[in-house]
């Protein structure tokens, strides 16, 4: 005979936790202890509310003359401009990423090496954008190649990390499989190895770009080319007509590159 | 046309019954040609020349050069400034991804019933997401003026919209089961989903957490550029000044502690995943 419980009792038995649950609260109260230490609060400025006033505001009623402008100052010159940075960025990235990543796969190269690959990548993930963009800019002095060379990079770093996890994916059934029906190295390759990849790896460098998209601001704080470096003096400087141009190119372009990277990694994903 | 097409397509394979199979086209046809144009439309725009990167290449490894041996008597100066980026991001991811979960329930498609709650709200996000970092923190500075508290407040908006999204996506895939039984015992729609949709997403949640606190620690190295607290200002002020084995001992002390963070955090998503 089952015992008929009703919906209170059944709550009473439900798991108290009590040792997450105090642990998690310690470190809360721990977390806000440091907070409280280390960062000041330094007060709040009315200025800063003007400030953002006026931003909302310039979005509303742009510099037109800069927003469709046309020459090398004009939005849209700066944001094909920042997208061209952003793209070959990424390619350059993509390409040098790939054989990195075959290093340091463990499936592919003994445990040792793959270790010194992954150490590698690691310690370039590291160094800020902003050490690369330095570094470069003695090479190719300021401008939008400085800026291509920067953020290639930098994408290295993440693009041979999620390279590697695919690769260490990869399932050896399928070349097995060629190998029984008597395919010699090349045709493995060609139809065990790639197609199990390119799918991945599209959808990874696609991703990247919409990240480079958006890190092609931070680059303008060294003068790396894009849009960043207008957009930032125009803050800096109060120039709200011109911040506010300046703003909706840069938002209606990124949403379209979120848009479209979306679409294009789902029907990588999915087939539709 | 048709000319053109047989051209592109692949040869037809005879199978051992004689049957003619016809492989589908590859992408790869129209794929190339357009990264190709792309590419070298690029090229020009950027005035990208492989041959400075050969002539000049070395110049890159000038500052890298520079930089050895480390200054490790620095470390001393290095340590706090790591403490406050490090504080200064836990907080900011804390609270962005405390609000995230409010924002995130209004935007998702299963649990607002109104679609033009969610439309707002998304739209809104969406917007607020396109705002570079940058961009915010020149924003806060004003506000709250130089120091860690603006970078908090900077990294807490910038989480909270990556998150919201991030979130959102994760409840619009969870199982609505439990949320079902739940709400036609009675209880309210918020309560159902903080009952029936919470438990299932946790895990998932905290990994996001995590995955924006690993990107918070790297972004704070580019706060501190602008003067929004923590090891970046003082990146800032050691490469302005060029003192390279200072700046290869805050990059050491960065690389020890995002590797550490990145491990821990590894760790803990296996555990929950």
């Amino acid at each position: 005979m089952s015992t008929k419980i009703t919906v209170m009792e059944q709550l009473k038995n439900e798991p108290k936790n009590w040792g997450i649950k105090s642990i998690l609260i310690l470190g809360l109260i721990f977390i806000g202890y440091l907070g409280v230490t280390y960062i000041n609060y330094n007060g709040f400025t009315e200025f800063g509310l003007t400030v953002m006033w006026n931003i909302s505001k310039s979005i509303i009623s742009p510099n037109t003359a800069l927003l469709f402008g046309e020459g090398k100052n004009g939005v849209l010159y700066l944001i094909t401009e920042t997208a061209a940075i952003a793209f070959l960025g990424t390619i350059i990235g993509t390409i040098v990423s790939i054989p990195i990543a075959f290093m340091s796969s463990r499936n592919i190269v003994p445990g040792w090496m793959a270790n010194i690959g992954v150490a590698f990548i690691t310690v370039v993930r590291t160094f800020p954008a902003v050490v690369y963009g330095l570094m470069f800019i003695r090479v190719t002095g300021p401008g939008a190649f400085t800026g291509v060379l920067t953020l290639a990079v930098a994408s290295i770093g993440m693009i041979s990390k999620l390279f590697i996890e695919v690769i260490e994916d990869l399932d050896p059934g399928i070349i097995e499989a060629l190998d029984a029906t008597g395919c010699n190295g090349i045709q493995k390759v060609q139809y065990g190895i790639v197609p199990q990849l390119m799918g991945n790896f599209a959808s990874t460098a696609i991703y990247r770009f919409e990240i480079n998209v958006k890190y092609a601001t931070i680059l303008g704080m060294v003068g790396a080319g894009g849009i960043g470096a207008p957009l930032i003096f125009a803050i800096t400087a109060y120039r709200w007509a011109d911040t506010g141009a300046l703003l909706i190119g840069l938002i209606i372009f990124v949403l379209i590159v979120e848009y479209g990277s979306a679409k294009i990694r789902k029907k990588l994903a999915t087939g539709e | 046309m048709n000319k053109i097409k047989k051209f592109f397509l692949p040869k037809p394979i005879v199978l051992g019954n004689g049957k003619v199979v016809q492989p589908a086209m590859s992408p790869m046809v129209y794929v190339i040609p357009i990264l190709l144009v792309l590419f070298f439309y690029s090229t020009s725009l950027t005035g990208f020349e492989i041959g400075t990167l050969i002539n000049r290449g070395s110049k890159f490894f000038d500052i890298l050069v520079r930089m050895f041996p480390p200054n490790f008597g620095y470390f001393g100066k290095v340590w706090t400034p790591m403490v406050v980026t490090l504080v200064m991001s836990v907080v900011g991811t804390l609270a962005g991804a405390a609000f995230s979960i409010p924002a995130a329930y209004l935007s998702s498609e299963n649990m607002v019933k109104s679609p033009a709650v969610k439309l707002i709200v998304r739209s809104i996000m969406s917007v607020l997401r396109t705002i570079p970092l940058l961009v915010l923190v020149i924003l806060f500075l004003n506000m709250f003026g130089a120091g860690a508290f603006t970078g908090m407040v900077s990294l807490g908006v910038f989480t909270f919209t990556i998150m919201t999204k991030m979130f959102y996506e994760l409840i619009d895939t969870s199982d609505m089961g439990p949320f079902e039984a739940i709400e036609s015992s009675g209880a309210s729609r918020v309560k159902s989903f903080w009952a029936g949709i919470m438990p299932q997403l946790w895990g998932q949640y905290i990994s996001i957490l995590l995955y924006n606190f690993e990107m918070n620690i790297r972004n704070a190295a580019i706060l501190g550029y602008v003067g929004a607290g923590g090891i970046g200002i003082l990146l800032n002020d050691r490469l302005g000044w060029r003192a390279y084995p200072e700046v290869a001992m805050i990059l050491l002390v960065l690389l020890v502690s995002v590797y550490m963070i990145e491990n821990l955090s590894r760790y803990i998503r296996k555990r929950l995943l």
